[in-house]
C-alpha cells in the first residue's frame, strides 16, 4: 500500500502548487523596486530596510507573537484539564450539554464571536465602570476560547483510547493519582495535547476578525495593522515580513525534520541492535 | 469512584466557569440585543427586518456551500494519496499544508490579486500563447477561490488523519474477496472517513458562509454576502440591534446546515476529528 | 514532536528579539531649543495612546512616532484603524481609552455634538499660531470645531482617469455611467464617499436628510450599476489603476500623485459639478488619561521638520505654513494636491442617526442587488432534495427495524 502512483504523486504536487502561489507571488513582491504590489519593477532590498524600522509593524508582529504563545499555552492547559474531567464524566445529560457547548465557539461564525465577545466586554466595562477593558486581557480571553474546543477535542480521541484501568492499576498499586496521570496518561495523550497546541498557536496566527472586535489601544495585532492599510495600500513591507516568517518557518521545518529522521534511524538501529 | 469524582470537579471547575463566562454569556449578550432597541427596550422589530436580507442569506450559504463541495473535491483525493506515501514524507506534507496559514490571512488574498489580475500572473502567461486575458477578478469565481484557497487546509488534515489511521488491513480483506477499487472505495473507505468529512466540512462551512475580508478584496465590492451586511451594521450603520440580530439568524441557519449534516454522517460520538 | 516544541519556543523568541529593529539615531534635525522645550514637560514615563488612519505618518524618512518618544520620554502606543466609523465604534463602545485620534470632518462633528471631545489648551500647542494656515484653512473649523481640533491633513476627492481610454479630460462625475466604460470603472467602497458622488449630479447637498434626496441619489448609482458594473473599492485603487487596466476611478487627490508615479497615462480632473473637500483632525477624546501629552503630540506633529516628513509620506495637502513656504517640499506645485479656484466645493457634516442607517440600507441594496432568480431556485431544489433524501433514510430504517424485529 506505500506505492505512490507517478499520478497521485503529480495530483499532490498540484495541490502544493496551489496553496504557495500566492507565497511565491508574495515573495517575488517583496523585493520589488517600486511600492507597487501588482507590476515588478525592478529589485531591490528597501522594503526588507524599511520593514526593520517600522515600529508599529514590529510591535505588531510581536504583539501577535505573544499573543498567539500566551493564549495556546492557556488554552492548551485548561483545554486538556477539561477533556481528563470531561472523560471522566459519568452522567451523560452533563456530559453532552457540555460537548454542546464547547461545540459553540466552532459552529459559530467568527464574526458573531467576535461581536458577541465585544458587546459582553463593553457590558462589563460598563458595570465595573473601567473606562478601557479592550485590551491585551481582552484578546487573550477571546482567543483561548476560540482555541479551547479544538484542543479538547484533539485530545479526547487519544484519552478514549487510552486504557483506564492502567491508570487505576496504577493507583492501586500505591501511586498517587496525580503522579499516576503523569506516569501513565499524559504520555499516552501527548499527541493530541501537542496537536491540539499546534492547532491553537496556528488558529492564534491567523485569526483576523475575531481581535477585530476585541482589541484595545495598547494590543494591536499584525492581521488587523493590515486591515488599517485600507485607506491607503498594503506595500511590500508587509510582503516582505510575510517573506520572512515564512522563510523562519521553512527553515525551523526542515531542522525539525532532520532532527526527526536522524532520532527515528537511531530508534532503528537500537532495535536491530536489540533484535541481534 | 468518589476520587474520581472529586478530582473531576476540579479538572472541569475551570473550564465551565469559562465557558459559561466567555461561551454563554456572549451567547446571552446577542440574544439581548437582537430582541431589544437602541433604547433597551423589548421589540421585535430587528427580526422582522431581517426579511430584507433573505436574498444575501441564501447567497452566502450558497457560496459556502459551493466553496465547501470544491474544498471537500480538492481536498479527499489529496489526503488519500498523502496517506499512502512514505511516513516522513507525511511528518513534513502535513506541516507544509499547515503552513500558509502562519502568514496573515489579508496577505495571502491580497497577493490572488496579483495572480487574477488583468495584466496578472496568469494573464501573462497565457498571453505567451496568444490567449486573450480572461476577467477573473471580481467574479463569483474569484470569491469562491478564495475561500477554496483559504480554508483548504481546515479540510486537509481532519481527512488526512481519519484515513492515515485508517485499518489497511479491511481494504486488502475486501480486496481478496474479489472487490474491485472503486467499490472498496465506496463500501469501505468511504464509510470508515465520515468523521473526518464531517469536521472538515464544518470547518470549512462556517467561515465561508461568514466571511467579509474575501468578498471586500477578491469580489470587487461587488458581491455583498452576510458578512459584509453584519459588519456594515456594526461597523457604519451603528445598528447594534440589527447587526445582533443578523448574526442571531446566521448562527441559527448555521446550525440548521450543521445538523443536515450530522443527520447523514450520524455521528454519535462527541468529538470530531481535528489533526 | 518535543523537539518541535522547543524549536517553536527557540523561534519565537529570536523573532520578538532579533527583529526588534535597531533604530537609527536621527540627530541634528531639531533644534536645541526644541529638543528642550520637549524634555522639560515633564512627560517621561507617561504612556500615550495614538489611534490613526493606516500608513498615516512617517515611519521612513522620520520615524515620527520613535523621534517622539526620544524627545519627550513618553511611551507611545500607537494603533491604526481603516474607517471612521470603525474608529467611532470602538471609541463609542466605552471600552477603549485613546489619547490621540485622527477622525476626518463629519467624525469630528458628531464626536463634538456626543461630548466625547476634551476642548484644547492652546497655550500649549504654541505651534498652532506659529504655523496653521488660517487664511487658507480656517473656514474649514469654523463654528467652534477648532476648539477641538487641529487639522493635519485637508484633501479632495477627485476623477482619476487613464488617457488611454478616456481621449479627452471629463468635465463631469456623469462620465462614470458612461456605458462604453463597463467593466473599467472604480467607485469608494464606502457609502459616503460614493452617495456624494451621485448628489453632485443630482444637484443636492451632500449633507441632505431628506429621504427622498437619498432614495433619487441610491436610485442613480443603482442605474450606474447596471449599466457600467463599477467595482466598489478601497486601497485596492492603487493596484488597479497603476496598471492601466480600468479607465476611471474615484479617489483622494494626494492618493493621484502616488498613482501617477507609476503610471504616468493617468490624469485627474475636479469635475463641474462640485467635489467634497474633506480634512482629517487630530482630536483629545474626552477619556484620555494623558491630556498633556497628547496636547504635546498635537505640537509636535506641527513642528516644521515632522509636518513635511508627514506631508511628503502621506501626499495630502498641508494646512502647515512652515512646509508650503519650505522649497525642499515637492508637491508645493501640485495642481491635484492644492487645487487652485475651487468654486463649488462641498464639506461633510455630521448626519443624525437615522438617516446614516438609511444610508446604510440603501448602501447594500445598491451593493447586494445580487442576480438571486436562478440561485433561488437552485438553493429550494437542493432543500427540497435533501428533504427528500432524509424521508427515503427514514422509511428505509423502519423497514430495516421491522424486518429484523420480525
Amino acid at each position: 500500500m506505500t506505492k505512490t502512483s507517478p499520478l497521485s504523486k503529480f495530483y499532490l504536487a498540484l495541490v502544493f502548487v496551489f496553496l504557495y502561489a500566492p507565497m511565491i507571488v508574495t515573495m517575488v513582491f517583496s523585493f520589488n523596486g517600486t511600492e507597487s504590489t501588482y507590476i515588478f519593477d525592478g529589485f531591490s532590498l528597501q522594503w526588507y530596510e524599511k520593514l526593520f524600522r517600522d515600529k508599529a509593524t514590529m510591535d505588531a508582529l510581536k504583539n501577535t507573537i505573544i499573543l498567539a504563545v500566551v493564549s495556546a499555552t492557556i488554552a492548551t492547559v485548561l483545554g486538556t484539564m477539561a477533556a481528563v474531567g470531561i472523560n471522566l464524566m459519568r452522567n451523560k445529560y452533563v456530559k453532552s450539554s457540555v460537548m454542546t457547548v464547547t461545540n459553540i465557539p466552532m459552529m459559530n461564525p467568527e464574526i458573531v464571536t467576535g461581536i458577541s465577545m465585544m458587546l459582553l466586554f463593553v457590558f462589563a466595562g460598563v458595570m465595573f465602570n473601567k473606562k478601557d477593558v479592550l485590551g491585551f486581557w481582552t484578546i487573550l480571553i477571546a482567543h483561548v476560547t476560540f482555541q479551547l474546543p479544538y484542543v479538547i477535542l484533539s485530545v479526547l480521541p487519544k484519552l478514549r483510547q487510552t486504557d483506564n484501568r492502567i491508570f487505576e492499576a496504577a493507583q492501586d498499586l500505591g501511586c498517587h493519582p496525580v503522579k499516576a496521570f503523569f506516569k501513565v496518561v499524559f504520555p499516552a495523550i501527548l499527541p493530541g495535547i501537542i496537536a491540539g497546541a499546534i492547532m491553537a498557536f496556528t488558529l492564534s496566527l491567523d485569526d483576523f476578525i475575531i481581535s477585530y472586535f476585541t482589541n484595545g489601544p495598547d494590543f494591536q495585532t499584525l492581521p488587523i495593522h493590515i486591515f488599517s492599510m485600507t485607506k491607503k495600500r498594503v506595500k511590500p513591507d508587509m510582503y516582505a515580513l510575510s517573506t520572512l516568517i515564512f522563510a523562519a518557518m521553512f527553515v525551523l521545518l526542515i531542522l525539525m525534520n532532520m532532527a526527526q529522521s536522524r532520532s527515528d534511524k537511531k530508534q532503528r538501529r537500537k532495535q536491530k541492535e536489540g533484535n541481534e | 469512584m468518589k476520587k474520581s469524582s472529586f478530582m473531576q470537579k476540579i479538572l472541569n471547575a475551570p473550564y465551565m466557569l469559562w465557558s459559561v463566562l466567555f461561551i454563554v454569556a456572549p451567547l446571552i449578550m446577542v440574544i439581548y440585543y437582537a430582541f431589544t432597541d437602541a433604547t433597551g427596550a423589548f421589540t421585535l422589530d430587528n427580526i422582522s427586518q431581517i426579511g430584507d436580507y433573505t436574498s444575501t442569506f441564501i447567497l452566502s450559504i450558497s457560496y459556502g456551500a459551493v466553496a465547501t463541495v470544491i474544498c471537500l473535491i480538492i481536498a479527499y483525493p489529496f489526503a488519500y494519496f498523502l496517506a499512502q506515501t512514505k511516513a516522513s514524507f507525511q511528518r513534513v506534507a502535513t506541516m507544509l499544508v499547515m503552513l500558509p496559514m502562519w502568514m496573515s490571512f489579508l496577505i495571502r488574498t491580497y497577493s490572488w490579486i496579483t495572480i487574477l489580475g488583468e495584466s496578472g500572473v496568469i494573464n501573462s502567461f497565457l498571453g505567451i500563447f496568444g490567449i486573450e486575458p480572461l476577467k477573473m477578478l471580481n467574479t463569483a469565481g474569484a470569491v469562491i477561490l478564495g475561500m477554496v484557497y483559504n480554508f483548504l487546509p481546515y479540510m486537509i488534515l481532519p481527512l488526512y488523519t481519519v484515513l492515515s489511521k485508517m485499518d489497511n488491513s479491511l481494504v486488502e480483506a475486501a480486496q481478496d474477496l474479489g472487490c474491485n477499487k472503486f467499490y472498496c472505495l465506496r463500501k469501505i473507505i468511504f464509510p470508515l472517513s465520515v468523521p473526518g468529512i464531517a469536521s472538515g466540512v464544518t470547518m470549512v462551512f462556517v467561515p465561508s458562509v461568514s466571511t467579509f475580508y474575501i468578498t471586500q478584496k477578491l469580489g470587487g465590492g461587488q458581491i455583498t454576502l452576510i458578512g459584509d451586511v453584519i459588519e456594515g451594521q456594526f461597523q457604519t450603520a451603528y445598528n447594534y440591534n440589527l447587526g445582533a440580530a443578523l448574526s442571531l439568524v446566521l448562527m441559527v441557519m448555521i446550525l440548521i446546515c450543521l445538523g443536515v449534516l450530522n443527520y447523514f454522517t450520524d455521528s454519535d460520538d462527541d468529538g470530531g476529528v481535528l489533526i | 514532536m518535543k523537539k518541535f516544541f522547543s524549536l517553536i519556543t527557540a523561534l519565537v523568541i529570536v523573532l520578538s528579539v532579533g527583529l526588534l529593529p535597531v533604530y537609527a539615531e536621527e540627530d541634528g534635525i531639531f533644534s536645541q531649543e526644541t529638543i528642550e522645550y520637549y524634555e522639560n514637560l515633564g512627560l517621561q514615563g507617561t504612556v500615550l495612546n495614538v489611534y490613526n488612519w493606516g500608513e498615516y505618518i512617517d515611519d521612513e524618512e522620520v520615524d515620527v512616532i520613535s523621534q517622539f518618544e526620544r524627545l519627550t520620554g513618553c511611551d507611545v502606543n500607537y494603533t491604526t484603524f481603516e474607517s471612521n466609523e470603525n474608529m467611532y465604534s470602538k471609541l463609542s463602545g466605552g471600552g477603549v481609552s485613546y489619547d490621540i485620534i485622527i477622525p476626518s470632518d463629519y467624525m469630528v462633528e458628531r464626536l463634538m455634538a456626543e461630548g466625547m471631545l476634551l476642548p484644547l489648551d492652546y497655550n500649549n500647542i504654541p505651534n498652532y499660531n506659529k504655523y496653521f494656515d488660517g487664511e487658507k484653512y480656517g473656514h474649514l473649523v469654523e463654528n467652534g470645531i477648532s476648539d477641538y481640533a487641529v487639522i493635519y491633513n485637508v484633501g479632495t476627492t477627485i476623477l482619476i482617469y487613464n488617457k488611454n481610454y478616456v481621449k479627452e479630460e471629463p468635465t463631469s462625475w456623469s462620465v462614470l455611467w458612461d456605458e462604453q466604460y463597463k467593466g473599467k470603472v472604480l467607485m469608494f467602497n464606502n457609502p459616503r464617499d460614493t452617495f456624494a458622488i451621485a448628489q453632485f449630479i443630482l444637484g443636492q447637498s451632500i449633507n441632505t436628510t431628506d429621504p427622498a434626496d437619498w432614495d433619487a441619489a441610491a436610485e442613480l448609482l443603482f442605474e450606474q450599476r447596471q449599466k457600467v458594473k463599477p467595482e466598489y473599492v478601497m486601497d485596492e485603487v492603487f493596484v488597479k489603476m497603476e496598471s492601466g487596466e480600468y479607465a476611471l476611478a474615484t479617489y483622494y487627490a494626494g492618493d493621484y500623485e502616488l498613482m501617477v508615479e507609476n503610471n504616468p497615462d493617468l490624469g485627474f480632473a475636479l469635475p463641474k459639478e462640485g467635489v467634497n473637500t474633506f480634512y482629517d483632525a487630530m482630536c483629545i477624546p474626552s477619556a484620555s488619561q494623558n491630556k498633556k501629552g497628547a496636547e504635546a503630540f498635537i505640537n509636535f506633529m506641527m513642528e516644521p521638520e515632522i509636518a513635511l516628513a508627514n506631508a511628503e509620506y502621506i501626499y495630502y495637502a498641508t494646512p502647515n505654513k512652515a512646509v508650503l513656504e519650505n522649497d525642499e517640499y515637492s508637491l508645493a506645485d501640485s495642481e491635484a494636491v492644492y487645487p487652485e479656484n475651487l468654486t463649488n466645493a462641498q464639506e461633510f457634516h455630521n448626519l443624525p442617526i437615522d438617516t446614516l442607517q438609511y444610508m446604510n440600507t440603501l448602501w447594500m441594496k445598491v451593493k447586494g442587488e445580487n442576480d438571486t432568480q436562478g440561485l433561488y431556485f437552485g438553493f429550494f431544489s437542493v432543500i427540497i432534495l435533501v428533504v427528500i433524501i432524509i424521508i427515503i433514510n427514514i422509511i428505509k430504517k423502519t423497514k430495516m427495524k421491522k424486518y429484523y424485529n420480525v
